[in-house]
């Protein structure tokens, strides 16, 4: 008996630490880009991860791209709040700092708000790639 | 520092654009998407190949149609 509760407890201790990490992996992926695979000691994908992320993030605000708001208005511009907020961290830093263009005055800030949006969506990709790994789906 | 990047007011042409974002976009989708780091760069450069190719694809369709 005594053993069978033993061998329960070995089991269950791999398990645990499996699913907090399956928590803290994705949350600090959206956070910081990229961080949920190093948190995982895959730093090379992690850092591949983040600089790409965080590149399109910071070159859509060096081309005047718009950073879109919590909004209810027309669809597409909900969409782009959606993809924005994806960034997680960024977004906020850029929401923070007031970042981003106000209004697509040129083709070039129509690219900057579509790298901005992607951006997003990018890293909602590595934060499901985080959490496969921290499930051992992915080596 | 990361405010240089506010005030940078990039201008890029289509091309340029298009390009950085198929080689970012390709490095990621490599990634996430393969297990092994072989797979992984051979599926971002069919991605990025394949980015390349719709963007010449399109250009000449625009450019057909333009004339």
């Amino acid at each position: 008996m005594a053993k069978s509760e033993a061998t329960s407890t070995q089991a269950q201790a791999p398990a645990e630490q499996l699913s907090t990490m399956a928590l803290i992996a994705p949350a600090l992926g959206w956070i910081i880009p990229g961080a949920g695979h190093i948190v995982q000691r895959r730093w090379i994908r992690g850092v591949l991860l983040m600089l790409s992320v965080a590149a399109m993030f910071f070159l859509g605000v060096a081309m005047e791209g718009k950073i879109y708001q919590p909004n209810t208005g027309d669809l597409l511009d909900i969409l782009g709040f959606v993809g924005d907020a994806g960034a997680g961290g960024l977004y906020i830093l850029g929401r923070m700092l007031n970042w981003g263009g106000d209004a697509i005055t040129s083709a070039t800030a129509d690219y900057g708000t579509k790298y901005i949006v992607v951006a997003g969506l990018l890293n909602i990709m590595t934060i499901v790639d985080a959490y496969h790994i921290a499930m051992r789906r992915k080596p | 520092m990361l405010a240089m990047f506010q005030t940078a007011h990039l201008q890029v042409s289509h091309f340029t654009a298009a390009l950085v974002f198929s080689f970012f976009s390709s490095v990621v989708f490599g990634i996430t998407t393969r297990s092994l780091p072989r797979d992984m760069f051979r599926y971002g450069a069919y991605c990025f190949a394949w980015f390349m190719g719709g963007l010449f694809v399109a250009s000449w369709i625009m450019w057909l149609l333009h004339h």
